[in-house]
């Protein structure tokens, strides 16, 4: 499996919990922390198990994360 | 950020057509999602310089800060009207409206008609999320049997409020429009599916076709009183049994 | 006889054509290229000769579903910088009410006729002026002024169409042609202005026309903030004392030494001028106030002379609308009677005279 990497926005996050529902691989989990807005941001918890797949960001209702993942292998198809 | 993204690809960030401006909807509401969408869309299309967004009345008032596009902000209910006006005055402009159900449903169900109706080569998106969110939460004309509202708090009674208007239903009557669908945005296949009916939608109008509709089922958890989750569940489970997802008509 | 095959014509040429032709084929000269409008009584020729002749022009005619669609119509249009244009009577003039307090917190340019009808509620399809408060005391909600020309002759309801256009672009407001149904349906000899030529005009830099290698173009009468509400209202209140400084128009008739001044607009002007000219020749000194623009009122005009009058004699179709800005500039200056009918009943020349003879000395 590929790796991936998302990035969220913590000024933008609402703290909504649908990445943490979205994600199949249990990445993510409420942090415990407040940004400016009062809000318990969304963070990454398993980076390890992240493979970058983004239905997290398709569902985040701020657009509050980028997703980035491993550039696949020459003469693979990157599905690991 | 605390991994390193250096040697790996981006593989989803905001849609260019986005401003940075935050969005004032609730947490976990869908009008967010819709948004993203439609600005990726018209990124895919490369249309953003023809654009113009006609903002509703209603949470999505804002509608006009979230593009990198010309818009207008209209009187509520009138915005198929009003983008009736503003493509037949410059039809070579991509016109998009975007509407929640009492301004589409309720106060607009004239316009909402005659646009389809006369075949205006526009795409109008239809927020329906069964309540007045920016007032406050009152009953709209698709809000469910036995759904409590700020006005109907012993739960909508067909006896004397009717029920739930099914409206991509009246649009695929008509003969004109080109492409009438209902979809939603509560998991990741819903919003792949809502992805590729936005930019049908957009696609037919940039080739001329006519009026397309994308009604998109969508959640209010402040004034469903449920958490973001349950709020996606209850239109997975309940909604969709009054609203049917799919294609209405596809003339495309 | 009415050739409806007028439109687009560079060259002026004098016809026998209805009021109503006149008011659309005036604003096709002058450039409209749109056109919105639900159908009503008195109004229809001016619906039939849009119908007829824009879409073989090139431009746009919609028939919209209700006279709230149209003028959502024109609110799109107007945005986008064409010259655009709406016609209805006054039930359909009231449910554009909110459109055009939109149109006005919007700064966009439009033109809206109101051929005047009988009223309050359905009323009937005879003329009357009983509109007068809803068009110039401000019918829609907010503090907001349409520019508001009042013809009192068809070729006068021509020419005032074409200066609309002008000065609804000069003024990104909306303007307003105030007739009513007697100068819709009657007919007169009127020679037609040149056509604009609109590749002319000077760009709508402010219009939603895509925002290409620009910033987005917002078009907007709403914002949150009390502040910056208070500041889109005084740039509209900034815009409308230009205006009353510049556009007030009025015409006066024997007035030098009048000692009763008749203050009338639209058709009842006319039907005044009879009436001067009938009173004259008792050896009756009485003179003639016509005001074109209603708002901007001309006050200051109207004050000068009832310095020098004994009385103002309002007469109109309807309850006193222009009854109250007439009192408003004559104040103690001079009496300021009244004579109104109601319901679509005109006034005869005969009926004034009587009237006039009353204030006499």
């Amino acid at each position: 499996m590929p790796r991936g990497v998302v990035v969220i926005d913590r000024e933008r996050c609402k703290g909504c919990g649908l990445c943490i529902s979205a994600c199949p691989q249990k990445v993510l989990a409420f942090s415990g922390e407040r940004n400016r807005g009062g809000y318990d941001v969304a963070c990454v918890v398993r980076p390890e198990a992240c493979v970058g797949c983004g239905f997290c960001a398709m569902t985040c209702p701020d657009v509050a994360i980028e997703v980035y993942r491993e550039r696949p292998e020459a003469g693979g198809d990157g599905s690991g | 950020m605390s991994a390193s993204v250096e040697g790996l690809v981006k593989v989803f960030e905001r849609p260019k057509s986005l401003t940075d401006a935050k969005f004032t909807y609730c947490p976990g509401c869908h009008h967010g999602i819709i948004t993203r969408i439609i600005a990726q869309t018209i990124d895919e299309l490369g249309i953003a310089e023809r654009t113009v967004g006609i903002a509703p009345v209603g949470c999505s008032v804002f509608a006009y800060l979230w593009y990198r596009c010309d818009a207008l902000q209209v009187a509520h209910g009138r915005a198929s009207a009003v983008a009736t006006g503003v493509k037949r005055a410059n039809p070579e402009l991509v016109v998009f409206s975007y509407q929640g159900d009492g301004d589409f449903a309720s106060i607009g169900t004239a316009e909402s008609i005659h646009a389809a109706n006369r075949g205006e080569n526009i795409t109008v998106i239809f927020v329906n999320n069964q309540v007045y969110g920016m007032t406050g939460g009152e009953m709209a004309p698709t809000s469910l049997v036995g759904q409590v509202t700020t006005t109907t708090p012993e739960g909508r009674n067909p006896a004397g409020f009717g029920y739930p208007i099914r409206f991509s239903e009246i649009i695929a009557q008509l003969d004109a429009p080109v492409y009438v669908t209902r979809q939603a945005v509560y998991d990741t296949r819903r919003i792949m599916d809502t992805e590729k009916a936005v930019k049908k939608a957009f696609r037919l109008q940039v080739e001329g076709r006519g009026y397309s509709l994308v009604e998109i089922l969508a959640t209010c958890p402040t004034n469903w009183h449920m958490a973001p989750g349950a709020a996606n569940r209850h239109v997975a489970d309940v909604v969709t049994e009054v609203f049917p997802l799919g294609d209405l008509v596809d003339r495309g | 006889m009415s050739d409806r095959k007028l439109g687009g014509m560079a060259v002026a040429e004098r016809q026998l054509l209805r009021g109503n032709e006149v008011i659309a084929e005036a604003a096709i000269r002058a450039g409209c290229e749109c056109y919105f409008a639900y159908p009503i009584t008195p109004q229809a020729e001016l619906l039939e000769h849009m119908a007829a002749n824009m879409e073989r022009l090139g431009r746009t005619f919609v028939q919209a579903e209700s006279e709230v669609a149209a003028i959502s119509m024109v609110y799109g249009a107007a945005a986008v910088g064409v010259r655009v244009m709406t016609s209805s009577s006054s039930p359909g003039i009231s449910l554009k009410q909110e459109g055009i307090s939109y149109l006005a917190g919007s700064n966009l340019p439009a033109v809206i006729v109101n051929v005047v009808r009988g009223g309050p509620g359905l009323g009937n399809i005879a003329p009357s002026q009983c509109d007068y408060f809803q068009a110039t005391k401000g019918g829609g909600h907010g503090d907001y002024h349409m520019i508001v020309l009042a013809p009192s002759t068809v070729p006068e309801a021509g020419e005032l169409t074409m200066l609309a256009f002008d000065l609804a672009d000069r003024y990104l407001t909306p303007v307003m042609i105030l007739a009513d149904g007697m100068l819709g349906q009657m007919m007169e000899p009127v020679e037609l202005p040149e056509a604009v030529d609109t590749s002319s005009l000077p760009p709508k830099e402010w219009a939603t026309t895509g925002a290409k290698g620009r910033d987005p173009n917002i078009v907007l009468s709403f914002d949150l903030d009390p502040q910056v509400l208070k500041a889109m209202n005084l740039v509209l209140q900034e815009k409308y004392r230009r205006i009353e400084a510049a556009e007030v128009r009025y015409e006066t008739m024997e007035i030098d030494d009048a000692e009763i001044v008749i203050a009338a607009y639209g058709t009842i002007a006319r039907i005044a001028k009879t009436v001067v000219k009938q009173a004259r020749a008792e050896g009756l000194k009485v003179g003639l106030f016509r005001p074109i623009t209603v708002w901007p009122f001309p006050y200051e005009p109207l004050r000068a002379i009832a310095t020098r009058a004994e009385s103002v004699l309002t007469v109109e179709m309807s309850a006193g609308q222009m009854l109250e800005d007439v009192r408003l500039a004559v104040a103690e200056r001079a009496d300021t009677p009244f004579y109104g009918e109601l319901g679509g009943v005109v006034p005869t020349p005969r009926a004034i005279l009587s009237e006039v003879r009353k204030h006499v000395g």
